[in-house]
């Protein structure tokens, strides 16, 4: 079990830097699977069966393929991955790194110094998971439905084509256009109608009167 | 059961929270940026749960749900505010839209 907890360690470890170090956005979506099901195998191993099943399901099955889908639609070509290595250049990435680095040695050297404290891996089975989350956490709940709410709301709002949406007077979206700048064989006579309008509403108009008239004979 | 200690969880943590940093820190693509992004939130859940485990009980992993709830609407808006970038500049540079004039 201990070395289960370091393989699975080990593996997202390496898998996240395969994640941010490659070119193709296809290549590192896939290796943050493997990052996020390694980490769901961390979560058995501590006892949370129910997140784990979670992070499979909802971060590697939806989140990430939504991802993939949106890569897939953008439709990036192959020139996408040279100007990736032009982006991602060791100037670029070196400061970052190196200022991390001393970070997390940093928190590593306090963790150490604290001394060891065992983790007791019993595990936490789902009844009591959802107990606590729908008596002590109900408020989060609601506060989360609502955040998923204004997610899917903006997600539909910003996804959508914009519908042009002009007044009645312009219904025609190049009307005003011609209206400022009316050219000779675009000038509106006094029926507000081009010399192209006017046989289709003829004929529409032509239309009604006979039906109206064959009405009135029946 | 066994006994790996809380420490060697929360390093785990720290070292897969700053590597999704240095990602956002030092990516262009937004695309790159997003999952950066993600890797941050999943290492937060990663440490609530160690320290749920670590009093055996169930807070943490309703910490975690509700992390992966924020993710799921972040990632929906934010893949559609991807599409739009593509979509006006025809490209994926995050600094493509810095001077924002509508």
């Amino acid at each position: 079990m201990n070395a289960l907890f370091y393989i699975a360690s080990v593996v997202a470890i390496a898998a996240t830097i395969m994640v941010i170090t490659r070119l193709n956005s296809i290549h590192a979506l896939l290796y943050l699977i493997v990052s996020l099901l390694s980490v769901a195998v961390i979560f058995f191993l501590l006892g949370a069966p129910f997140v784990a099943a979670l992070e499979v399901i909802v971060y590697a099955g939806a989140i990430m393929v939504l991802f993939v889908f949106v890569v897939m639609m953008l439709n990036l070509g192959p020139q996408t991955v040279e100007q990736e290595s032009r982006w991602f250049n060791p100037k670029i990435w070196i400061g970052p790194a190196a200022l991390s680095a001393i970070l997390i040695a940093e928190f590593i050297y306090v963790l150490i110094s604290h001394g060891r404290q065992n983790l007791d891996t019993r595990m936490i089975n789902p009844k009591q998971v959802g107990f606590s989350l729908f008596s002590t956490y109900l408020l989060g709940v609601e506060l989360a439905s609502m955040l998923l709410l204004a997610g899917i709301i903006g997600a539909y709002h910003l996804g959508r084509r914009k519908e042009a949406v002009f007044h009645r007077y312009f219904r025609r979206p190049d009307a005003l256009y011609e209206r400022l700048h009316p050219k000779e064989e675009n000038k509106i006579d006094e029926n507000g109608l081009k010399a192209g309008d006017k046989p289709l509403s003829k004929t529409n108009v032509s239309g009604m009167k006979q039906k109206k008239s064959e009405r009135g004979e029946l | 059961m066994t006994s790996f200690s809380m420490e060697h969880g929360l390093i785990l943590a720290t070292i897969i929270f700053m590597l999704g940093l240095i990602g956002l820190l030092s990516r262009k693509n937004i695309v790159f940026i997003l999952m950066s992004v993600e890797i941050m939130l999943n290492a937060a859940g990663l440490a609530f749960v160690v320290a749920g485990s670590r009093w055996s009980q169930p807070d943490g992993q309703v910490m975690f749900i509700f992390i992966l709830a924020m993710a799921a609407a972040e990632v929906s808006i934010a893949l559609a505010l991807i599409i739009l970038l593509h979509r006006k500049f025809k490209t994926l540079d995050a600094d493509a839209a810095h001077n924002m004039r509508g």
